[in-house]
């Protein structure tokens, strides 16, 4: 067949060069922000900033050279902090930003993996490969971004919306109860469970630097304002207002029975770490007990 | 444990044995699968030779999470693929377009069996090819190859890796329940008689480096992860910096680039194998599995003085329609036998472009055909 097609635009390095002069270095923190990639897409009064900042404040704490820091993303408002990140960063499939960033941190050891994502990717359309990184204590840091809905496709009912909670999918209110987070974490595995909300940027950041040290599956929930998707539907107010909920409705209990956290309708929040303990992940097992046998064998010798 | 990389030697090994061992050869230290007939046997060999050589075999919960573990694994700078049969295929076809989006290098094995659905799980069929072509949303180039023995499941594995890393791009190796559960006699050559393609690595440093542009029709060399180029990696429509740009004119460049990098360089990717095609009046066009019985019909025709040749297709996609076309200008027929309901023969009555006369041997799967059956068929075409 004959083929006939528009001209191709190629790259225009110069007018890319141009934006990262003007726009890039004005904030404190661009330097690990990817030039040219402010602003974000994010609304007014959404949580997501707070917790990339809370990212990149542990990262700073911990001094890790963002050479060895990797994010990998799913898909969703959440799935879009890999992009502003200057790092290695993937943005994945929906719901399947666990088992990308399984085959990442196998392979890679000496670099700290971690996966950025929301609670419909990672618990709806990824909730299996949540529950199998977790039982497999892949060496991941997990940082779960719940909003209780789907923001980005305009704020539908997810597996965190409470009962009772109205969103674009259930305008009389939803028949279904949400997940409880840290609980499932737990009994799937994970070897540290801690729940923030966005209004406690400090103790979130120490949970984060928390995981950088953990070998193993770690799992952190953030609870974020959703102004647009879930604030307007339930009357929460605007981000502020969901802030002071978050201020009067938190509990902090460290080292609470993750059964105890189920998240109702304006009910209390509990925060707090819940989980922190040691077991052997993925690759200390694999190493000392699949590779140690393969050549032992080898070498004519018992394992 | 250099002597375990490559097992040097005459084996009497099955197919799928042979393509986890092409694989090995070829670098893989990254599988990622979940057991399913009659593609068990790669993963089964794969866990037992990985951690010998100190590669990484991990079942996974899905294929889905295979595919992506497998995409992950590339990224980390390590050669990886995966093995499954029709459903499996199925389900990986997403992570594939991702995969294909962000240009990622890695193999996957589809030993094919009878479908839809879960269809005939123990016997043979050659019904994915269409869908190895065309299975995930979106345009992209496609390679694929299609291996007729245990000797070219080693071979074609190793080819197929090649292929990924020279134009970043997951590649398929398109066995069948037959080839994959025959064994035969395969030969490993020693490593270095071994042609095996090494990742390129950007030679510019990050500030200049472009992760994904095009260099005629060819990639950029592969930037992975930790080696300091922050490289965005995304499956939404990217620029050549790999940011997410949602227009119309990123869109036509990103794709295009997709599409015509296998495109461009088809005779560079295609392999044929020729069977008495000089002064041949009907041409037998096959692959995998039916290609041992049509050459067998074949031969036994060209024995009797009859005037019929054979198209073996080494690699299904790019489809060689340069040749098929010049065929068609001075042949009566393609006879096209299948365990399917008509492919590749689609692709051959398209390309032929009714110079000659496309006739479709179908078989819905679960047994081959016989040469008996494609020396009548072809007799009635001479």
């Amino acid at each position: 067949m004959k083929r006939h097609f528009r001209d191709i635009v190629p790259f225009d390095q110069d007018s890319a060069d141009r934006t990262i002069e003007e726009g890039h270095g004005l904030h404190p923190l661009d330097e690990y922000l990817k030039p040219g990639r402010i602003p974000h897409i994010w609304c007014p009064g959404c949580g997501l900033g707070v917790v990339l900042t809370t990212y990149i404040e542990a990262i700073r704490r911990k001094n890790i050279p963002v050479d060895q820091c990797v994010v990998v993303s799913g898909i969703g408002c959440s799935g879009r902090v890999a992009g502003y990140l200057d790092m290695d960063t993937y943005h994945t499939t929906h719901g399947r930003a666990i088992p990308f960033a399984t085959g990442l941190a196998l392979t890679r050891p000496d670099l700290h993996v971690t996966v950025f994502s929301g609670d419909g990717d990672l618990f709806a359309i990824g909730g299996n490969h949540m529950i199998h990184g977790a039982r497999r204590n892949i060496n991941l840091n997990v940082i779960c971004v719940n909003n209780f809905n789907y923001g980005m496709t305009g704020g539908q009912a997810g597996p965190t919306t409470p009962v009772d909670a109205r969103t674009s999918t259930t305008p009389m209110g939803n028949a279904e109860p949400g997940f409880n987070l840290p609980h499932l974490a737990h009994a799937s595995g994970a070897v540290y469970v801690a729940r923030w909300t966005t209004f406690h940027p400090r103790q979130l950041v120490h949970s984060i630097t928390e995981t950088f040290d953990k070998k193993g599956f770690t799992f952190v929930e953030v609870i974020a304002p959703c102004p647009t998707g879930y604030g307007r539907p339930n009357k929460l107010g605007g981000g502020l207002d969901e802030m002071r909920y978050y201020k009067e409705m938190s509990e902090i209990r460290n080292g609470a029975d993750p059964s105890q956290a189920e998240i109702r309708l304006k009910g209390k929040i509990l925060c707090g770490t819940f989980i922190n303990v040691e077991r052997p992940d993925f690759l200390e097992n694999y190493n000392n007990l699949v590779i140690a046998k393969a050549q032992g064998r080898n070498k004519g010798k018992a394992a | 444990m250099a002597d375990k990389d490559v097992l040097t030697g005459e084996h009497f090994i099955h197919g799928d044995a042979a393509c986890a061992e092409g694989g090995l050869a070829a670098g893989c230290r990254f599988f990622a699968g979940y057991p399913i007939t009659p593609a068990t046997e790669v993963a089964e060999r794969m866990a037992r030779r990985l951690p010998e050589v100190g590669g990484i075999y991990i079942q996974m919960e899905d294929e889905i999470a295979s595919m992506a573990a497998i995409l992950g694994a590339s990224w980390g700078g390590v050669k990886s693929m995966t093995s499954t049969s029709g459903p499996g295929f199925s389900l990986m076809m997403e992570n594939i377009g991702l995969g294909m989006m962000t240009e990622t290098p890695c193999v996957v094995v589809n030993v094919q069996r009878g479908g839809p659905s879960t269809g005939l799980p123990t016997l043979v069929g050659q019904a994915d090819v269409m869908q190895a072509r065309w299975g995930s949303h979106g345009d992209y180039g496609c390679i694929a190859v299609s291996p007729a023995s245990p000797q070219e499941c080693f071979d074609l594995t190793i080819l197929a890796f090649n292929l990924s890393e020279m134009y970043r791009q997951p590649v398929f190796v398109m066995s069948d329940e037959t080839v994959g559960h025959m064994t035969e006699k395969v030969i490993i050559p020693p490593l270095q008689e071994l042609h095996v393609v090494q990742r390129a690595k950007p030679a510019v440093d990050s500030g200049r480096y472009l992760p994904f542009e095009s260099t005629g029709p060819m990639p950029a060399p592969m930037a992975i992860a930790g080696d300091g180029y922050h490289v965005h990696v995304t499956g939404l429509t990217h620029d050549e910096r790999g940011y997410p740009v949602i227009t119309d004119a990123v869109q036509e460049r990103n794709v295009r680039h997709i599409v015509e990098k296998v495109r461009m360089n088809a005779h560079n990717i295609i392999r044929v194998d020729e069977v008495a095609l000089d002064d041949a009046e009907v041409v037998v066009i096959a692959y995998g599995c039916t290609s041992r019985v049509a050459r067998q019909a074949v031969e036994d025709m060209r024995r009797k003085g009859r005037r019929v040749g054979l198209l073996r297709l080494v690699t299904l996609w790019p489809f060689p329609s340069n040749i098929v076309r010049r065929l068609a200008e001075r042949v009566k027929a393609f006879v096209v036998p299948e365990i399917n309901y008509g492919q590749i023969a689609l692709e051959v009555e398209r390309t032929a472009g009714g110079k000659a006369e496309t006739v479709l041997m179908g078989l819905m799967g679960g047994s081959i055909h016989s040469p008996e059956e494609i020396q009548e068929v072809v007799g009635q075409y001479l």
